[in-house]
């Protein structure tokens, strides 16, 4: 056998039985591989949720949020407390004009122009005007507050505001003795705000305030955070903060300030009623329906923490719903 | 190799199928460790384990109507397999909650499940996964009969619907993505039931009979 033509040696050929096992058993990783890979990217998939489409856009908001503003006073309302970091308040909000998951509006609010941008102070007012927001940030320093927002979801942050008084602003215009509430507005743009498009909100978006609220001194009108000015997905160019009500008192993106005699209607009172008030205080007595409001997770921190009466600022602000019952008016 | 290829046509499924349902765990312990679960990684945890439990249960309900209506065999033999890995992430969704979310406040979570319901109807539905888990083998079919192991195991029907439930009551306003949970669940219900009506003998009956109570592996009837 020595004189065996090939350079294998019978021996050493693959037996056919075996032969077709290997091929098997290639075909089988393969299909393992491709079922495997298929089936995670489709939970990977699932995983990610019913998203916003990227409405990714090419103007550039940083180029004017990155500016560093001129601070004229730093107050802290929430002292000996860690500042949520910059990443997480800019990139874990609420905007629903730019999706309903949390991360959606840093990702889709490029579409927002915040600049040029007119404020209309309408109603009751003596010296109704419509107001370059430029010019209206030029007539009031700006403030550093540093508060805790109490987010009705039962999440909070401490965050630095660039704001002043809402109540220096009415002063400023000057209210008629009629004027017993505020009404806010935001904007209403589907091209600039693209999920105005879905219903799930109806917009645009409104908020009030009662007058003695609105004219309190730690209600503010934001135009920044962290010392720069106000992101678009924080409500650029200027949002309202109520530093003793839920977040979505916040009012963002404001292009309506109009003065009322009656309570204005509120966009989650409409959209459920039964959980959302007009008052909307902070009140760990009083539970959402479908939720406990006792207790919030602080971003940032692994243990819950006990949720004050009116976010902490009851000293401050208790007084002005004496006598309410606020299980009544939540 | 032909018996063996006969009994199990398919080796690779199983393995593949199972694989590939670890990788959202894996994804989640990944993003954990390289803080990628966002602002809130607690809460995002808790949420996506909810949903993938939700989307086993919902795809083991799924197996049944292929076999009526398509054709398909194979998925039969994965519906076990589902339907534990719904019980698995509706349990790690649940020690989230329990441990991570709530610190293991036992006041407060009792008062969560009494007071809230959509806690309630969560709870709910994962007390009724932990008797079919316990009930999947096939000598817990044996043991119990298969007449009463089917009635117990009607059970999985009722549980991704409170699953749904729970999901609906918990979002604040958008309630899309449940709905769209709730529509599924509901043509497989019906498909279900439809197949019922033109096959009222189990064919999950017959093999457990032939082939002396292994169902799970004797896919070709």
């Amino acid at each position: 056998m020595a004189s065996y033509s090939g350079s294998v040696a019978p021996n050493h050929i693959t037996p056919e039985r075996v032969y077709l096992r290997r091929r098997e058993f290639i075909r089988n990783s393969l299909l393992f591989a491709a079922t495997s890979s298929s089936v995670g990217g489709t939970l990977l998939w699932l995983m990610r949720g019913l998203r916003a489409k990227d409405h990714k856009h090419p103007v550039n908001a940083t180029a004017t949020e990155s500016r560093p503003l001129t601070i004229a006073q730093r107050t802290d309302y929430a002292p000996g407390e860690a500042k949520t970091p910059y990443e997480s308040v800019t990139t874990y909000n609420n905007f629903y004009e730019f999706g309903t998951d949390k991360s959606d509006p840093a990702q889709n609010a490029l579409t927002l122009r915040p600049r040029p941008w007119t404020l209309n102070i309408e109603g009751e007012v003596e010296r109704p005007q419509v107001i370059d927001i430029d010019q209206l940030l030029s007539w009031f320093p700006l403030e550093e507050r540093v508060y805790r927002m109490r987010c009705v979801e039962a999440w909070s942050m401490v965050i630095p505001w660039l704001g002043f008084p809402l109540g220096d602003l009415l002063r400023r215009v000057g209210l008629t003795s009629r004027a017993k509430y505020v009404a806010f507005t935001s904007l209403l743009d589907p091209v600039q705000m693209p999920e105005q498009r879905s219903a799930v909100l109806d917009w645009p978006y409104v908020e009030g305030l009662r007058i003695d609220e609105a004219m309190h001194p730690l209600t503010i009108l934001a135009a920044g955070l962290y010392g720069r000015r106000l992101p678009n997905q924080n409500g650029a160019p200027m949002r309202l903060v109520v530093p003793w009500k839920y977040g979505f008192k916040g009012i963002k993106s404001i292009v309506k300030i109009r003065l009322t005699g009656k309570a204005p209607p509120t966009t989650w009172n409409l959209a459920a009623p039964s959980e959302y008030g007009f008052y909307a205080n902070v009140n760990p007595a009083v539970d959402h329906p479908r939720w406990s409001q006792s207790t919030e997770r602080r971003i940032g921190e692994y243990h819950r923490r006990a949720t004050l009466p009116f976010n902490g600022y009851s000293d401050q602000v208790a007084r002005l719903y004496s006598g309410m019952d606020l299980s009544r008016f939540f | 190799m032909a018996a063996w290829t006969k009994t199990s046509p398919f080796p690779w499924l199983k393995p593949a199928v199972l694989t590939g349902s670890l990788v959202p765990i894996a994804a989640i312990l990944v993003r954990a460790w390289g803080n990628a679960l966002g602002a809130d990684p607690i809460a995002q945890a808790l949420n996506q384990l909810g949903l993938i439990a939700l989307v086993f249960l919902v795809a083991a309900l799924g197996c049944t109507p292929l076999k009526a209506m398509v054709g398909w065999t194979w998925p039969m033999r994965l519906r076990r397999m589902l339907g534990l890995l719904a019980f698995f992430y509706a349990g790690l969704h649940v020690i989230t909650y329990t441990v991570i979310d709530q610190g293991l406040d036992w006041h407060a979570i009792l008062d969560d499940i009494l007071k809230r319901k959509f806690i309630f109807v969560g709870f709910a539905t994962f007390v009724l996964l932990i008797p079919l888990a316990i009930t999947s083998t096939n000598s817990a079919i044996r043991r119990l009969g298969y007449p009463r192991w089917k009635q117990l195991h009607r059970l999985a029907y009722v549980a991704p619907a409170l699953a749904v439930l729970h999901f609906t009551w918990r979002v604040k306003r958008d309630i899309r993505e449940p709905l769209t949970y709730g529509l599924v669940l509901a043509m497989l219900l019906a498909a279900r039931f439809l197949g019922q009506l033109r096959a009222p003998v189990s064919l999950a009956w017959q093999t457990v009979n032939r082939s002396s109570g292994d169902i799970w592996k004797s896919d070709r009837p």
